[in-house]
């Protein structure tokens, strides 16, 4: 009896909480509208299904419950009725995978026009260099890295001199594609801008990649979504998306790495 | 009632210390994992006092809080829901269920134990040397692991715990296989595989993927404690700590991910069979009523098994990965939703048309089905790749593995307790304090990790101290922490009235009966409640039917004991034992 009552009453608390709309995602300002939509209706499918199951749960234990006289019936199997229940399961499954995998397929396929900008995590920062006007940003190596040279910069590739360095914000254009390089120096970290609704671990001897593009111009928050230790909760960034030509003007003002990074 | 039937002169010591008696060791096992589990519930009390009031107790600053997070994780799962599940429950039902009179090897059974309980030493002392325990987090990923001062408890923390983890795969192993060959080996007859009770065919299915994926955190663990202790670089490329490069290069973090979660799935699976199996039986038990499609059960766990072996990389969607290998774990880990799902519809069609006892063991198998299934389904966003990028390491994965893997299989532990307790102890466990503890427990759970759920979808990362460096979060944020930290404090005193209610009932609690709750299956047909070494008096069981003749038409009660022979005028009820 009270447990069926309370099954109701936890499905109808989490369907007002939810519908409260106070704890929900922040609004969107990049391009992946398809990640929230493959979310979404996963979403959509698995809170379907954890309503009706509860509900169901819940009437069968009020409507079988024990009573004077009573006595189950002895049902040990059904499978044409499994057969149906699998079928559906399968259904509700390819509903949600489907688009998912499709938009997928889009976020590990950056357009080739992208802005590239490198992003470097350490304990606990994260730093950035844009390529400078060759478009191209030079070769690095963790080996090269010293404290005149934070990023570990290949001063010997020419493509290199030209780079542009930003130690605390990262500004983006609106409406350009942006393909960040992701690298780390010491542990592992995470680059995840809630906003934009990407995310990708900042491994050490590697470069990881995602790609997006800023529609909305305004001041977001990139934080740190991997533990990687005391800092972890205070390694945060600020990101500035702004037009272009304000963009370039604050790029203009960045120090480039010819005239500060030494060997 | 007889008390015993001596085989060998027994002296305190060897009947309730190095006993080899499984039932001594299951009890063993038992109590030393709650222990380690209540020690566990303070680390996630002290956490939640820091999210829900943070700066107000001196003592938590980051440093300590990642290691109560690090240690808390690493406990649970490990030292007491593993060890619970296979050391407590598999070591006591196995031998019952399948009507033997012992485990296949009872000295290594015994000798499994002890090897856990130095693990479980070499745990805790950790907390007593200089730095404290590691707080690298329970995945315990490298470089933050492998490299001195870059996490919390760097230097004996982490060293103790990749020693103590090593111990624990060997007390692992050598009870893995004792449950299988005992399974396979030590069935009385009639027995068959297609008459075990679920519970067994759970702990069987789980001990197998065990000995497959504990190997994996061996040689993981072995090789990260050579990258602490003796400078190897197996996970760790050239790194620069604090503006210093460390004389390191060549090796690759994501191996350790690779053989850490080729462990650690399977032991998510490890965990959630048993329980299945146990939820099974409770109820069916108290529903009256044969398990639904109980084939499809056992091959829904088997699919489980096997598909689960290969679902390993779906914690590793955004670790920088190929990202082409995400569509092959996207669809793998989407398919075992299905033998999952099997199962839940099978649960619930066992309480159709049946007659459904409200009883403290099966308000905690309702609790399972409605715990496992939103902690089921809320596993289908982060599987599914393309939305896990947004929910990856945020609160939702956390309330996602808390719902699945701790309240899901603590509400089958807890009901199976409260149901084989009366066979273990020969009395019963308090029923009001038992409701009471169901209630605070099962409500509560819901109210600290439903709201877990939308603080992941709104962005708010897990591990974090505190949450003010986020600027997007809306006030009332810290009102919800506030009230889940309160429902966390409230849920961890239930289990404190559990653990009253264990010690008093066992002094003092009603007398059982020898099968209290009308149940077929083989233990609970033992000549003398408790059971005595051996379990079977001069002769073993022998089995002539499944183990679900619940409500049989045409048959006097409403349940016939599996080791009551097929002949309808034989019908003699419970207490009838082969002699």
């Amino acid at each position: 009896m009270a447990i069926s009552f309370i099954l109701v009453l936890i499905v109808l608390g989490a369907i007002v909480l939810t519908a409260s709309g106070i704890w929900w995602f922040t609004p969107l300002a990049s391009n992946w509208n398809e990640i929230d939509g493959a979310l979404l209706i996963t979403l959509a499918v698995i809170g379907s299904a954890f309503v009706v199951l509860n509900i169901v749960l819940a009437y069968f234990v009020l409507r079988y419950r024990h009573r004077e006289q009573s006595r189950a019936q002895f049902l040990p199997d059904n499978p044409k009725l499994e057969k149906i229940l699998i079928g559906i399961t399968a259904l509700g499954i390819v509903i949600l995978l489907a688009p998912g995998l499709f938009a997928y397929s889009r976020f590990i396929s950056p357009p080739r026009d992208a802005l590239t900008i490198e992003v470097v995590g350490e304990q606990w920062r994260w730093s950035y260099r844009y390529p400078g006007p060759d478009g191209k940003l030079g070769r690095a190596n963790p080996k090269l890295i010293s404290p005149k040279n934070l990023f570990g910069i290949d001063l010997t590739d020419p493509a290199a001199q030209d780079d542009i360095l930003s130690y605390s914000e990262l500004h983006l254009p609106v409406g350009r594609p942006v393909l960040l390089h992701i690298r780390s120096k010491d542990v592992i970290h995470s680059f995840f801008i809630p906003s934009f609704r990407v995310k990708m671990d900042a491994v050490p001897g590697m470069v990881t990649h995602y790609w997006f593009t800023p529609t909305v111009i305004g001041r977001f928050q990139a934080v740190c979504a991997e533990l990687c230790g005391i800092g972890h909760h205070r390694m945060q960034s600020p990101v500035i998306v702004e037009r272009l030509e304000d963009f370039q003007q604050w790029l203009a003002k960045q120090p480039t790495v010819a005239t500060t990074v030494k060997p | 009632m007889t008390h015993h039937t001596h085989h060998e002169p027994q002296s305190f010591w060897t009947k309730y210390i190095f006993s080899q008696d499984h039932k001594v060791i299951a009890i063993q096992y038992t109590i030393t994992a709650l222990l380690v589990g209540l020690f566990g519930l303070v680390l996630s009390w002290l956490m939640r006092l820091q999210l829900g009031f943070p700066g107000s107790f001196q003592f938590l600053n980051p440093g300590s809080y990642y290691q109560m997070l690090t240690q808390h994780g690493m406990i649970m799962i490990v030292y007491l829901l593993t060890a619970i599940l296979l050391g407590g429950f598999g070591n006591y039902l196995i031998p019952l269920m399948i009507g033997a009179r012992d485990m296949a090897f009872p000295f290594l059974n015994m000798l499994s134990y002890w090897v856990y309980l130095v693990s479980v030493i070499v745990l805790m002392a950790a907390f007593f040397v200089p730095g404290g325990p590691t707080g690298a987090g329970w995945t315990l990923y490298p470089p933050l692991s492998a490299l001195p001062n870059a996490a919390p408890g760097s230097g004996w923390g982490i060293k103790l715990m990749l020693v103590s983890l090593v111990i624990f795969i060997a007390a692992a192993t050598m009870g893995g296989l004792n449950y299988v060959t005992t399974v396979l080996q030590c069935r009385t007859k009639g027995m068959t595989l297609m008459r075990m009770p679920l519970s067994v065919w759970g702990i069987f299915i789980a001990s197998v993927m065990a000995l497959f994926a504990f190997p994996a955190l061996f040689v993981g663990g072995v090789m990260l404690l050579f990258d602490n202790l003796l400078g190897t670089s197996f996970f760790i490329p050239a790194v620069t700590l604090f503006g210093q490069q460390l004389p390191r290069e060549g090796g690759n973090p994501l191996l350790f991910q690779h053989l850490f979660w080729y462990f650690g799935h399977p032991e998510v699976y490890v965990v959630i069979l048993p329980a299945m199996g146990i939820a099974s039986d409770l109820i069916s038990t108290h529903a009256r009523k044969p398990i639904f499609g109980y084939k499809a059960m056992v091959l829904a766990m088997a699919a489980i098994a096997f598909i689960g072996f290969i679902v390993w990389a779906h914690h590793m969607f955004v670790s920088g990965m190929n990202p082409y290998f995400g569509f092959f774990f996207a669809v793998s880990t989407l398919i075992i939703a299905i033998p999952s799902a099997v199962k839940v519809y099978n649960w619930l069609l066992t309480l159709w048309r049946g007659n459904i006892r409200l009883n403290v063991p099966m308000l905690f198998g309702i609790g399972w089905i409605s715990t496992f299934i939103i902690g089921g389904l809320t596993g289908l966003p982060l599987g599914n790749v393309v939305a896990d990028v947004p929910l990856h390491d945020t609160y939702f994965v956390v309330g996602h593995f808390h719902l699945v893997m701790g309240v899901a299989a603590l509400m089958a532990i807890f009901g199976g307790i409260y149901h084989w307790f009366p066979k273990v102890t020969g009395r019963m466990l308090n029923e009001t304090l038992g409701k009471l503890h169901f209630w605070v427990t099962f409500v509560g759970a819901y109210a600290i990790f439903f709201p877990m759920f939308l603080m992941g979808i709104l962005g708010v990362p897990r591990r974090y101290f505190d949450f003010n460096a986020l600027q997007y979060l809306p006030p009332q944020t810290s009102a919800l922490n506030i009230a889940i930290t309160v429902a966390a404090l409230t849920v961890g005193a239930a289990q404190l009235i559990f653990l009253g209610n264990l010690i008093w009932s066992a002094l003092w609690g009603k007398r059982a009966e020898a099968n209290p709750w009308g149940a077929t299956t083989l233990e609970w047909q033992t000549p003398t409640t408790p059971p005595p070494h051996g379990n079977w008096g001069a002769q073993t069981p022998t089995v002539y039917r499944w183990a679900y003749d619940y409500s049989v038409p045409g048959a006097e009660r409403d349940f016939i004991p599996q080791n009551v022979p097929t002949e309808p005028q034989v019908l003699v009820g419970a207490q009838s034992t082969v002699r």
